[in-house]
């Protein structure tokens, strides 16, 4: 069966509450697909619509061009992870991963050989008796999978999967989870609040932010080509400033901020007179010298050094520091904490979007 | 225990454990040694007490099974027969309330939120602000040949003679399994409630029927409170008496009330030992297996 997912003009309430407003993108078949966005902005009400536990109060889901209204989490072809797991405690590792085929009437024996076989692909081939207690935080997280997968579904869900697991098994199952979606080759759709997780794994992302998807498009299109202030402030690190177009020269835009007039790409089509937001990225900024252009004179605050990469911080405007990175290439620029510095950025690295809300650290 | 006495302070502590030494000793222990001791005796004159004929024996727990020697009845039907009629009975109306409270306790606990689960469980308490007996004999209103449902009935021209329910024993088990209720109803809201509802979800996700669901993951769950729901409906209602003294048809008799006539209006304590001891020998072999059947412990139970 094809597993493209539609969301058709999706709007779900809570009472007066609008969880999700007008979603409407199609994911293809076998994509790595992810939501991104703060707590709170409805990606798990999202999740659910797709699954079943909740109909939508408008528009509809389709599954490989079906309609899904009226059809329960327990008739569709997904399969979800929960975000704290939900494995059965009472039941053996294997009896977790074969309820699905429990459910499904399939034999004892046979409903065995499938769970070993998983058991295989997660790499726990070995403690299919032992009691789920007796896991390990990751070792929980992959017999969800194999859970999940056991009922064969033509879409995972998964719902900030990771989220409990500490840095190193986080950055570990990152590459795993990636790795069983080439394998098994299904349609996935992750949901994260933690943008390098949305970033390393996925195919595509939409960007959401209260209800709204944001943005649609791939890594690296989101990260360069953000087409929002929220999106361009949330992926990734970024600077915004404030200002007027004053005008458009090809593909840039000038705007005067309170450095000065800088130059930008016009992504969103802006026209002069219109309040904007230039944002220019913590690593397409350096030192200048001579006259280059879109240059900013301002006071160094301090730095921190990162290993392999440095930050310095400057003053900007308002209470906000502009930041800029470095790579540790082995010569790092002298400066002095308190003494003023120019820094300047190329017009293709910096964009030029409609005034909007950025995203709070 | 110098642990304890540091922790509470020494007269808390005296007190604590005066307080449980009474309670296992007085409460607990005592009367049922004189019980236990009462029922291997004759029932002697008070003038016989302490000569010839103080005794042991066996002769009380005889009786119960074969009657007086020279009988013409190999066994003892009749008290057998009710003993066994109360067993049944009290089973049926565990059962009963268990498929009565189970989807209530599941409701309350998993599907209902906040102040609309708080005004349900209000609701289930309330009727027990009015006493025992006041409510078996509500039930006989209810349940009489006279009564409110028979009158229904018979208005609605579904019945043309009235059912006397009372004779059938319908009105002793509503009432029992209605007496007991909130003994089921709240041992099984709590198992129920500590379970995590995405579990529910996740076995609906994986295609999982209500029933199954029920089957392989909320009842598990709630075993330790099915078990502890279960043991204490039984054995208040192998116990009970006022409610068979009510509402109990003409010609059926309860353990208990057999008992009473032992120990009352038959004044023979040794023999009512005997068979208070027999019926409280039985709740224990309920409990005992109810918790092999569910694999709990005691301490589960207790929770
Ligand atoms: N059943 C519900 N009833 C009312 N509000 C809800 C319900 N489920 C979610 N919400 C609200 O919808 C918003 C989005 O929630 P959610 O989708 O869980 O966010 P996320 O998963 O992105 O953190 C939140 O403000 C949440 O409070
Ligand atoms: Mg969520």
């Amino acid at each position: 069966m094809s597993a493209d997912v539609e969301l058709d003009h999706m709007t779900i309430r809570f009472g007066e509450f609008t969880a999700v407003k007008d979603a409407n993108l199609k994911i293809e078949d076998g994509e790595f697909f992810s939501f991104l966005g703060p707590s709170g902005c409805g990606k798990t009400t999202i999740l659910r619509a797709i699954s079943g536990f909740l109909e939508p109060t408008e528009g509809e889901v389709r599954i490989g061009g079906k309609n899904m209204k009226g059809i329960g989490p327990n008739k569709r072809p997904t399969a979800l992870i929960f975000q704290n797991l939900a494995l059965f405690p009472l039941m053996s590792v294997a009896d977790n991963i074969a309820f699905g085929l429990e459910v499904r009437g399939v034999g004892k024996a046979e409903r065995r050989k499938r769970a070993d076989e998983l058991l295989d692909l997660i790499a726990l081939g070995d403690q299919g008796n032992k009691k789920v207690s007796e896991l390990s935080g990751g070792q929980k997280q992959r017999v969800a999978i194999a859970r999940a997968l056991a009922v064969e579904p033509a879409v995972l869900l998964l719902d900030e999967p990771l989220s409990a697991l500490d840095l190193k098994l986080r950055q570990h199952m990152r590459t795993e989870l990636r790795a069983i979606q080439q394998r098994v080759g299904i349609t996935f759709i992750y949901i994260t609040h933690d943008q390098g997780e949305a970033l390393t794994m996925s195919d595509r992302i939409a960007v959401m932010s209260q209800g709204i998807i944001q943005q649609v498009g791939t890594g690296t299109e989101v990260y360069e080509n953000s087409q929002t202030a929220f999106v361009a402030s949330f992926v990734g690190e970024n600077n915004p400033f404030h200002g007027k177009v004053v005008g458009t020269e090809g593909s840039d835009a000038l705007v005067d901020t309170a450095f000065g007039r800088l130059r930008g790409r016009n992504v969103r089509g802006m026209q002069p007179g219109q309040s904007a937001m230039l944002f220019v990225r913590p690593e397409s900024m350096s030192f200048a010298n001579g006259d280059a252009e879109n240059v900013i004179e301002s006071q160094v605050l301090h730095s921190e050094f990162e290993g392999s990469f440095f930050s310095v911080f400057l003053r900007g405007e308002g209470a906000k520091d502009i930041v800029m990175s470095m790579t540790n290439s082995g010569d790092l620029p002298q400066y002095q904490e308190g003494e003023s510095a120019r820094v300047a950025f190329k017009a293709e690295r910096a964009l030029v979007l409609p005034v909007g809300d950025v995203a709070d650290e | 225990m110098r642990d304890f006495f540091q922790r509470n302070g020494a007269v808390i502590s005296t007190y604590l454990l005066l307080a449980v030494f009474f309670w296992v000793v007085m409460m607990i222990v005592l009367p049922q040694a004189y019980m236990l001791n009462f029922s291997f005796r004759h029932d002697l004159l008070p003038n016989q007490i302490g000569g010839p004929k103080d005794v042991y024996t066996l002769s009380n727990y005889e009786y119960l099974l074969f009657g007086r020697p020279g009988d013409e009845e190999l066994f003892n039907y009749l008290h057998l027969t009710v003993f066994l009629r109360t067993i049944i009975a009290s089973i049926f109306v565990t059962l009963l309330d268990f498929a009565l409270c189970y989807p209530i306790a599941y409701y309350i606990a998993q599907v209902a939120k906040g102040g609309y689960a708080r005004s349900m469980i209000l609701l289930l308490i309330l009727p027990f602000w009015v006493n025992e007996i006041l409510r078996a004999f509500a039930f006989r209103i209810l349940f009489g040949t006279s009564g409110v449902i028979n009158a229904f009935l018979q208005t609605m021209g579904i019945l043309d003679e009235p059912i006397d329910f009372l004779r059938a024993d319908v009105a002793l088990y509503a009432g029992l399994s209605y007496a007991y209720i909130l003994l089921m109803v709240f041992p099984l809201y709590n198992a129920i409630e500590s379970l995590d509802h995405n579990q529910v979800e996740a076995a609906r996700d994986l295609g999982s029927p209500w029933w199954r669901i029920h089957w392989r993951v909320v009842m598990p769950h709630a075993k330790p409170g099915i078990a502890s729901g279960c043991t204490l409906v039984f054995m208040l209602s192998a116990g009970a008496l006022a409610a068979p003294q009510i509402l109990g048809g003409p010609s059926s008799l309860w353990f208990t009330q057999i008992i009473y006539q032992w120990f009352n209006t038959g004044g023979n304590w040794a023999q009512g030992s005997a068979y208070a001891i027999v019926l409280l020998l039985a709740c224990l072999v309920f409990v005992l297996t109810v918790m092999k059947v569910f694999k709990v412990s005691l301490g589960e139970i207790a929770r």
